[in-house]
């Protein structure tokens, strides 16, 4: 089988831009770069509810706005259910004849914080009760919007300020909460990792994603070169390391079978990806080694997940 | 084929269970909405509906109050009609939305089964829980029966879709003593629903061929123009309101006002109630007539937006206003209404003044009696006596 992102080249995506430029994101943010191919893969018949976060806060200073794409913001935890209404009401007005029988996808943007903390609920009860709709979290790994706060998704070691190095503390303590498999628990068609350093497979994640019935969950990575203190022109390359080192694997959970999306022969020394990375500075040698450790045990066990559909 | 004339049809039923049939005969497009006592009745039966074929709807069993809420916005904004019902603690968790859902101006009606809030936790009426909702932005109305109840959905999304309103509309009914009750209730026929609320037609929908962006950031340069555009609105909704009301008399012969008062004609203190006590204090007060006692009653339905003309035409000529609160606003001025009168009264020449009481927090009863003795405080004021703090009525010390 062919790989879908090999097959891929940039000419073969719209040049439409949906999520438009002019918006206020940082120099070299990711989370925005993630929008630009979710409507580039989506297109025009696409409905956004977006949480409260940077993303939101990025694209919508009245009286202008990034979108080209009906979008509603309501509040932070809640994008889930907002996309469950909004679902449901396109669904009962196209059943009663009032509007074309054209089904939208209807898409909830959110944030770690908002996905992995606070909208946990509001999601796994949209992904419970089935609405068909994709679910995005970008992970830039804290709550960039309020000032680089811990989240559930900000990894072991990092710094963040309220995580700070310290002398009685080496950052973050606990480890990076699984949503792709808190996704698969609810049995749901359609999970998946992507990263914005692959963006054939994202783009081709996201269209699979619209293209089952029923719920799907993308969780894409995104670095932020202001909340990791890195410079703006290595995010792509940041992004990438990630997936090479094996600290952010890029999968996909179809019906409950994993498959693994970029196949490593090796995976990079952990430290070309913590090295340019401002929260990671702190770290002393043996919390590197707590740390490898850790992403290695994760790493593989995806591997074995997806071997074990193989057999 | 000529059509049926409208028939009305007069029924023995729960109050609960014949807002849920107002709801189908309003022909809502979604109902998202989450259990809890003593509202349950209405989703319950609402989602019977469904199950039965009776409503063509999307009944969405969302996992929290907090995301019926936000479902509600997202189905509104999808151009969907949209119902829900909550009470007390399910209120609350609903709090930080109602502001949101009112200023989107998307026209969700949500019938509140007035309860106390914890703690500690009690299911049964109060109006706790409305009362920290004032500020949401919201038309409110407090319903005093069955009928009132049944009648007030149709009105509901009438005013609540009027494209010059387009606002969510809260029913107030009071737990248990209204949604519990068995009343006669008389039924309109499906002509006269179609006929006084028609389709649904938004003015702005989430819709693919005209993409829009609804909820922005609102920086301090327009924030400020945005709640005073949300202020005026709901303040200019009341002419709508009365409005759809003469319709209504029109059609069905009943007739509602923001205010309305009870053998007010020569009284010299007037008892001011709000939503189901209010039967129990016209009882009081024909007794209290009969006895040559010159008292008399003003009922405040609709509380958002506030009728201050409305309200200092009722008690301008009385000499004391005796406010029954059904909250209490802890280690503040006694009870939100009664405070909300006297800032309306503050600034006219010629006021009563106003005597306050607390009554049937929590569920605890209040009979004729409490109420003819309230009557006679305030009387006993009318003539002289000093005015007293303000009264938990029927408290143990
Ligand atoms: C109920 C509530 N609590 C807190 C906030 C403050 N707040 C807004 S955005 C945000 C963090 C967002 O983090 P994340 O979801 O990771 O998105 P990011 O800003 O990183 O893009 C917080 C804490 C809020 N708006 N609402
Ligand atoms: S803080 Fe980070 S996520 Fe937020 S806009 Fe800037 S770069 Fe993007
Ligand atoms: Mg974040």
């Amino acid at each position: 089988m062919i790989e879908p992102f090999n097959v891929y080249a940039a000419r073969l995506l719209p040049s439409q831009e949906l999520f438009a430029q002019g918006h206020r994101a940082c120099q070299g943010c990711g989370p925005a770069l993630a929008l630009r191919y979710l409507l580039k893969a989506l297109g025009p018949e696409t409905i956004v509810a977006n949480a409260t976060g940077c993303m939101e806060i990025i694209s919508s200073s009245w009286p202008e706005t990034a979108w080209g794409v009906p979008w509603i913001h309501v509040a932070f935890e809640n994008a889930a259910a907002v996309a469950s209404g909004v679902e449901a009401g396109s669904k009962a007005l196209r059943r009663k004849g009032r509007i074309p029988d054209k089904k939208p996808t209807v898409v909830a943007i959110a944030g770690d914080g908002g996905t992995f903390d606070i909208g946990l609920q509001a999601l796994s009860g949209a992904l419970e009760r089935g609405h068909d709709f994709i679910y995005l979290c970008y992970d830039n790994e804290a709550y960039m919007n309020t000032g680089i706060q811990r989240s559930s998704g900000t990894p072991f070691g990092a710094a963040t300020t309220t995580s700070p190095a310290g002398s009685k503390s080496f950052g973050q303590k606990t480890w990076k909460k699984d949503l792709a498999a808190i996704g698969v628990a609810h049995h749901i068609p359609y999970v998946a990792t992507a990263s914005i350093a692959y963006p054939f497979d994202f783009v081709e994640k996201v269209k699979k994603a619209a293209a089952v019935e029923g719920p799907a969950l993308i969780h894409v990575f995104a670095p932020c070169p202001t909340g990791w203190r890195t410079p703006s022109n290595l995010t792509v390359r940041l992004a990438r390391l990630a997936v090479q080192t094996g600290m952010f694997p890029l999968y996909e959970v179809e019906n409950g079978k994993y498959h693994m999306s970029v196949d490593l022969p090796f995976l990079k020394p952990l430290d070309d990806y913590l090295k340019p990375q401002g929260r990671y500075r702190h770290l002393t040698k043996d919390v590197i080694a707590v740390l490898k450790k850790g992403i290695d045990q994760r790493y593989n066990e995806i591997l074995e997940k997806c071997e074990a559909n193989h057999e | 084929m000529a059509k049926a004339a409208p028939q009305s049809l007069r029924k023995g039923i729960e109050v609960s269970i014949s807002m849920a049939e107002a709801a189908m005969q309003a022909n809502v497009d979604v109902v998202a909405a989450y259990p809890i006592t003593p509202q349950t009745h209405i989703v319950e039966h609402l989602s019977e509906l469904v199950a039965d074929g009776r409503l063509d709807a999307e009944f969405v069993p969302v996992e929290s109050e907090h995301s019926a809420m936000s479902a509600c916005c997202g189905s509104s904004a999808s151009g969907a009609r949209t119902y829900t019902a909550t009470s007390s603690q399910g209120l609350a968790l609903m709090h930080e939305i109602l502001y949101i859902a009112s200023a989107l101006r998307l026209p969700i009606v949500m019938a509140v089964a007035n309860r106390a809030l914890s703690g500690p936790i009690s299911i049964w009426n109060d109006h706790g829980d409305i009362m920290a909702e004032r500020d949401t932005g919201w038309i409110q109305v407090f319903v005093e029966n069955g009928q009132e109840a049944y009648d007030m959905t149709f009105h509901a999304f009438r005013v609540a879709e009027d494209h010059g309103v387009l606002l969510p509309y809260m029913i107030n009914f009071d737990g248990f003593i209204l949604s519990h009750v068995i009343e006669p209730i008389v039924y309109w026929s499906q002509e006269l629903v179609d006929q006084y609320i028609g389709l649904y037609e938004p003015m702005l929908r989430l819709d693919t061929k005209n993409p829009i962006t609804m909820g922005p950031v609102g920086i301090p340069d327009i924030y400020l123009e945005t709640r005073k555009a949300h202020d005026f609105v709901l303040r200019e909704s009341k002419a709508t309101i009365v409005k759809a009301w003469d319709e209504m008399e029109k059609l069905v012969g009943r007739r509602y006002r923001p205010i309305e008062t009870y053998k007010t004609d020569g009284a010299r203190i007037l008892l001011l109630t709000m939503g189901g006590v209010s039967e129990t204090a016209m009882t009081a007060v024909d007794a209290l007539r009969e006895a040559g006692l010159p008292v008399g009653l003003v009922r405040i339905r609709l509380w958002r937006p506030f009728p201050f003309e409305e309200l200092y035409e009722a008690v301008k000529d009385c000499e004391v206003l005796g406010v029954v609160d059904r909250c209490l606003s802890t280690g503040g001025p006694g009870g939100p209404v009664a405070s909300e009168i006297k800032g309306a009264l503050y600034h006219k020449d010629k006021r009563p003044k106003v005597v306050e009481f607390i009554a049937g927090i929590g569920g605890r009863d209040v009979r004729v009696e409490d109420f003819q003795d309230m009557a006679k405080k305030t009387l006993s004021v009318a003539d002289g006596a000093p005015l007293p703090p303000f009264e938990l009525v029927g408290v143990r010390e």
